[in-house]
């Protein structure tokens, strides 16, 4: 066989693809250092330049903690509502079939691909003083929630989705042939093979909605202590050069990011051994 | 059986409530007073340049992030090396982090007093001129091509890619005729939902734009710009502009979803 | 091969980008807030087309006041700013990004002035006349929020001083204030911000400058306005900065804001000139019980920021973690 020349043949390319791989890997790193890793390092050195106490004072503020309790549980409520509607959607999607199927399932995707602030602008105009049916919740919380939900309304289902295609439904079949009710068998076999996809696809809705500006700076009112979001909160401190207090609020939002996406990265490995 | 229906018109009314109407309204709005009206406030000179802008923004955004998504996918994929956690976590975050924190992330660090506010008293602007813009575009729009490409190359393994190398290809070679080409279709989605994030920016670039008139306004700071100053016509027509790019994406991405709805 | 070439385009880009910053005649960066955006762009139109602007071209940056300031001081350029009111120029000042005696002229560094006026629903069915008015049962206030926004600063302090003018003490007035903010349901981020709430139909009245009142009949929306008996006079300075100083026509073109011709600009979209020879063509309320920034104890702006707008120990911000129910 040729094996002799081949092998003297790769030698001298595998140190070039070695040092060439070792310079992929610094232009990555720079890439990733440069976008992402020392922005975020800026931020948190600034936050706590004027102190520790200076940055715990700047996050326990009345109005900070208003605007991330508000925050935590609108995006807490969302996060439940998606657990069920994408569900239910994903199962709609998958189980039933009904013409204009094939298009409601490529508009789920709306959202992801609308700009936020023409998603605020669309349910201002809807659901504002001059909304057309007469329903006027803007500058209440429960104009966020509908923000919230317009922005997070593809995650959970997308997350479903696959899942529920790839089940095997020997299971279920049986467990109809046996008697078992419909919600029974969705509780007992359908549900708990889902649960790790609703998990994450929650997880990330939730951590959509904690940051969520474009949509809902149009339609909260941004009134201190009743409807300010995290999100704006750091906007109109940034805009009043408080930068430690948006700074500080900034850096306990990244740490709730993180934390998700531990939890996702968690979710996955789940699903992925179920 | 009746729960069927209850399920089946559940969702569509939920889905018509949350999502159509709202959308379908603005729609509305923007051409009720005629095409006319409307064609006259997306063609002014503002907006005209927020549209080019938001072109040129998402053509260096998108080649930088397929590029380099491409590759932060088989280096994690395919390689061992030190901060694998890290790289992953950086990877991840722009999908669960504000974009106003984004924002403020990088007029802190290109601010004045900030690590790299020196470039901009050498000449360099960053802060309130589109490299800034475009940095933070970037940034948000970053995992979409890795995340449809990681999953990809798992599946696929490494089997053809060694036996091409035994056989004497250069990596390089490996890399254009075997993994590319079992990748392209996650790496044309991928491309499809950067594209749209970056498009769709709004709370980073408000952050370090600056507002200049005709210079550093987006398509997305430019709806807000005008629905601030009461013309109406010009936000909404903008933002038909927007949804109708969106739901062109829309229709891309379900053309070219892996099939198995991940 | 593909990479190397998309890497190209890049690269070129970059270099046509930075190259597009060299152009011939003298570039200006106007960064101002957001309400005289209409009056200042016809006003540089009007200033090319004299020999001191032949050849001068403009950028325009309009936004809250509070924010243009912070974007200048984290190195937005600017050579000539104009804010809504003085803590935000004084705040370049400090800094040392323009001159100590930007006010130091006939205009006290002022180029318009305005005052605090009530805006109301087409015909005022509330009938809101005064600002005892405003604390009646059920009516709903509208005014941006004062850490954010230098119009609300004025409609505070407006307020404060209509009761002090009313014959109330200090504290009487600050509690009258306390009442005022039970009920503002909403406080957006900037003066045209809180208009653009009250136009969608939220609130029975809205706190803001005169000019943005006018501004708004004239774009359509159907809304009155009531000048109070009591209000502050509101003046907004313009300035040089120290990087503007180095072109004659930046400050051949705040000379022009005083002219005739710009003055006449402000006049028709709104303010009211502060040269006197044009103020007189334009019928503009005199009210009885004006007052400015300097009087009832008040003591200028360097004190009403501090002893009314410190974020954390100002009156503003009591009165603020009170509405904290």
């Amino acid at each position: 066989m040729a094996t002799s020349p081949t092998v003297a043949a790769a030698a001298p390319g595998r140190a070039k693809s070695l040092a060439g791989a070792a310079l992929g890997r610094g232009i990555l790193a720079g890439y990733l250092s440069l976008i992402v890793l020392v922005p975020l390092a800026a931020l948190v050195w600034r936050s706590g330049q004027d102190g520790r106490h200076a940055f715990w004072s700047a996050v326990t503020t009345p109005q900070a903690v208003a605007a991330l309790r508000l925050t935590l549980v609108s995006s807490l409520a969302v996060a439940a509502i998606n657990a069920v509607t994408g569900t239910s959607i994903a199962w709609v999607l998958v189980r039933d079939r009904f013409p204009g199927k094939g298009l409601l399932n490529a508009v789920i995707d709306l959202p992801f691909a609308l700009p936020t602030i023409v998603a605020g602008l669309t349910l201002l105009v809807l659901y504002g003083p001059s909304g057309p049916f007469g329903i006027d919740v803007a500058f209440t919380r429960v104009a966020i929630l509908l923000a919230l939900l317009f922005v997070t309304l593809p995650f959970v289902v997308r997350a479903v989705q696959p899942v529920l295609l790839e089940l095997d439904r020997e299971m279920e079949e049986a467990a109809a042939s046996l008697g078992a009710k419909p919600t029974a068998i969705f509780r007992r076999i359908v549900f708990p093979n889902l649960l790790p996809a609703i998990l994450a696809g929650v997880a990330l809705a939730f951590a959509r909605s904690v940051g969520e500006y474009g949509s809902v700076v149009l339609i909260s009112g941004n009134l201190p202590f009743k409807t300010e979001v995290s999100s704006v909160y750091i906007f109109s401190h940034i805009e009043s050069s408080d930068t430690t207090g948006a700074a500080a609020v900034s850096v306990v939002l990244l740490a709730i990011s993180l934390a998700v996406l531990l939890a996702i990265g968690a979710f996955r490995r789940w699903r992925d051994e179920a | 059986m009746t729960a069927r229906y209850l399920l089946r018109f559940g969702t569509i009314g939920y889905l018509l409530m949350v999502l159509l109407i709202p959308v379908g309204l603005v729609f509305y709005r923007a051409f009720q007073h005629g095409l006319g009206p409307a064609w006259d406030a997306v063609t002014t000179p503002g907006a005209v340049h927020a549209f080019w802008l938001t072109i040129l923004i998402a053509a260096i955004a998108v080649p930088a992030n397929a590029l380099f998504g491409v590759a932060l996918a088989i280096a994690l994929v395919r390689h061992r090396f030190p901060g694998h956690g890290l790289v992953n976590a950086l990877v991840d975050l722009p999908l669960a982090l504000s974009p106003v924190v984004v924002g403020l992330a990088l007029a802190l660090l290109y601010g004045t007093g900030g690590w790299l506010g020196g470039l901009a008293t050498h000449g360099v602007k960053i802060l309130f001129a589109v490299p800034g813009m475009v940095l933070a575009t970037i940034f948000v729009s970053l995992p979409f091509v890795v995340r449809e490409v990681v999953p990809v190359l798992r599946e696929i393994g490494t089997e053809q890619e060694q036996a091409a190398s035994v056989l004497g290809g250069s990596p390089f070679y490996v890399f254009r005729r075997v993994t590319l080409p079992a990748i392209r279709w996650g790496v044309a989605y991928g491309i499809v939902l950067t594209m749209a994030r970056a498009i769709g920016e709004f709370g980073a670039v408000s952050i370090v734009s600056g507002r200049i008139e005709g210079q550093t306004q987006t398509l997305t700071l430019y709806v807000k710009d005008q629905f601030d100053n009461f013309d109406f016509t010009g936000a909404y027509a903008a933002s038909v502009l927007l949804a109708a790019i969106a739901l062109i994406t829309v229709l891309a991405m379900s053309l070219l979803k892996p099939k198995d709805g991940a | 091969m593909r990479g190397i070439s998309i890497f190209a385009v890049i690269v070129a880009a970059t270099i046509v980008g930075a190259a597009s910053g060299a152009t011939q005649g003298t570039k200006l960066a106007l960064v101002a807030y957001s309400t005289p955006k209409d009056a200042y762009g016809k006003i540089i139109s009007s200033f090319q087309s004299t020999s001191a602007g032949k050849d001068v071209s403009f950028s325009q940056s309009y936004g809250a006041s509070g924010d243009q300031a912070r974007n200048v001081l984290n190195g937005q350029p600017a050579d000539i700013v104009a804010f809504s009111l003085q803590p935000d120029m004084s705040l370049l000042v400090h800094r040392g990004l323009v001159p100590g005696n930007w006010n130091r002229d006939k205009f006290k560094g002022m180029v318009t002035d305005s005052v605090v006026v009530f805006v109301v629903r087409d015909g005022n069915p509330k009938k809101i006349h005064s600002w005892n008015d405003l604390t009646k049962k059920g009516i709903d206030v509208i005014t941006p929020n004062p850490f954010t926004s230098g119009g609300a600063r004025w409609n505070v302090i407006a307020g404060y001083g209509a009761q002090r003018k009313l014959g109330k003490s200090h504290k009487q007035a600050v509690a009258w204030l306390t009442k005022l903010f039970h009920h503002v349901s909403v406080q957006p981020d900037s003066a045209r911000a809180a208009l653009t709430v009250f136009a969608q139909g939220k609130g029975d009245v809205l706190l803001t400058y005169e000019n943005e009142a006018i501004y708004a009949n004239k774009k359509g929306v159907r809304t009155d306005y009531v000048v109070p008996k009591q209000t502050v006079l509101i003046e907004n300075p313009v300035a040089v900065t120290k990087s503007g100083a180095k072109h004659a026509e930046a400050k051949a073109f705040v000379k022009f804001l005083h002219s005739k011709k710009a003055q006449q600009i402000f006049g028709d979209t709104g303010y009211r000139p502060v040269l006197s020879s044009v103020a007189r063509q334009y019928h503009f309320k005199k009210p009885a019980g004006l007052f400015t920034i300097h009087q009832l104890g008040l003591g200028g702006w360097a004190k009403v920021e501090k002893r009314w707008f410190d974020p954390n120990n100002g009156i503003m911000a009591k009165i603020e973690k009170s509405l904290g129910h």
